[in-house]
């Protein structure tokens, strides 16, 4: 087959090369994009997680205080 | 941590892949053998050079990862590995493409080069199944490293091959007795090596800093004691 390569391999004229061209460095960009895209996807879900988490450590700063708080409160009745 | 310097890392990515994108379509002249076809050259020679070179890094951290113990070694060689695995896909398809044009067959099966490089990708692509079969995270990250010296080991094998093909169907590019390239194709080739090589080192930062962030996220839940979202990711390795 090797042997035959030159014999089947004339250079193409641009209008037929180029479709293969561009074919080819969509694909390594259609890559990049997904790629891209799926990070960006893990990127708002960590952020997502984040703003859950600080939600979360900011009730349980306002709970004891808030219990302090009720305590004070009920003390002085 | 891992994201010092992304930005940067990212400009220059993006600055370099345009000026060699020039290079390419502007400036390296057409080949006489096989005209505009060959500019897919200047894509897929460097992405196959920084994959198989990628695995070897992955390898190399996995070493340092087997000398010290240190998990940051074995998430660097999972990302390097990962990365070079997407790569890989983009080498078999920008391959076949150049393939079809040039040859008139998507896949030629008796040319070394491009067995050679398919029997790599399948290798690295077990990399995944084996990994994730193994529950323990220390016997999971050591037999990972494991497997990414050993098959390291056979990346050297597909140079080899490329070097001792018999066939000329893909060109020398650092100069040989039979060929080379000339000044202002080499120099286009250069241009697009290093933009590929800057894309792969960024990609790895990048999703080196995701992990990292994800890793610490964790971290966080774990000392709050929050209950989790959902069920927590085991695609990847936690970096601290």
């Amino acid at each position: 087959m090797s042997a035959l390569l030159p014999a089947v391999a004339p250079a193409l004229p641009l209008h037929e090369a180029g479709k293969y061209v561009a074919g080819a460095y969509i694909v390594f960009l259609v890559l990049i994009v997904v790629y891209v895209a799926i990070m960006a996807a893990k990127l708002q879900r960590i952020e997502r997680e984040l703003g859950e988490l600080a939600s979360f450590a900011e009730q349980g700063k306002g709970e004891p205080a808030r219990a302090v708080e009720k305590s004070s409160v009920g003390g002085g009745s | 941590m891992y994201g010092k310097g992304l930005r940067p890392l990212s400009i220059a990515t993006v600055a370099m892949l345009a000026v060699s994108l020039s290079l390419v379509f502007f400036y390296a002249p057409l080949e006489a053998d096989q005209g505009f076809i060959q500019k897919i050259f200047y894509l897929h020679v460097p992405l196959a050079i920084t994959a198989l070179i990628g695995f070897i890094v992955g390898g190399v951290f996995a070493i340092a990862h087997l000398r010290s113990g240190n998990r940051k070694w074995d998430a660097y060689s999972y990302v390097s590995i990962h990365m070079s695995v997407i790569f890989g896909v983009a080498v078999l398809v920008t391959g076949s493409i150049w393939a079809k044009a040039s040859w008139g067959h998507w896949w030629v099966w008796d040319e070394p080069t491009l067995v050679s490089f398919l029997i790599v990708f399948l290798l690295y692509a077990t990399y995944y199944p084996f990994r994730y079969a193994i529950e323990d995270p220390e016997r999971q990250a050591r037999y990972a490293s494991v497997f990414a010296v050993t098959a390291g080991a056979f990346v050297p094998l597909n140079f080899l091959a490329v070097r001792m093909a018999q066939s000329l169907v893909h060109p020398r590019v650092f100069a040989t007795a039979n060929g080379g390239l000339p000044g202002s194709m080499l120099l286009t080739f250069l241009a697009c090596l290093a933009a590929i090589a800057l894309l792969w080192v960024t990609l790895v930062k990048f999703e080196l800093t995701a992990k990292s962030a994800s890793g610490q996220v964790k971290r966080l839940r774990r000392a709050l004691d929050a209950p989790a979202p959902g069920a927590a990711s085991r695609i990847a390795p936690e970096v601290g």
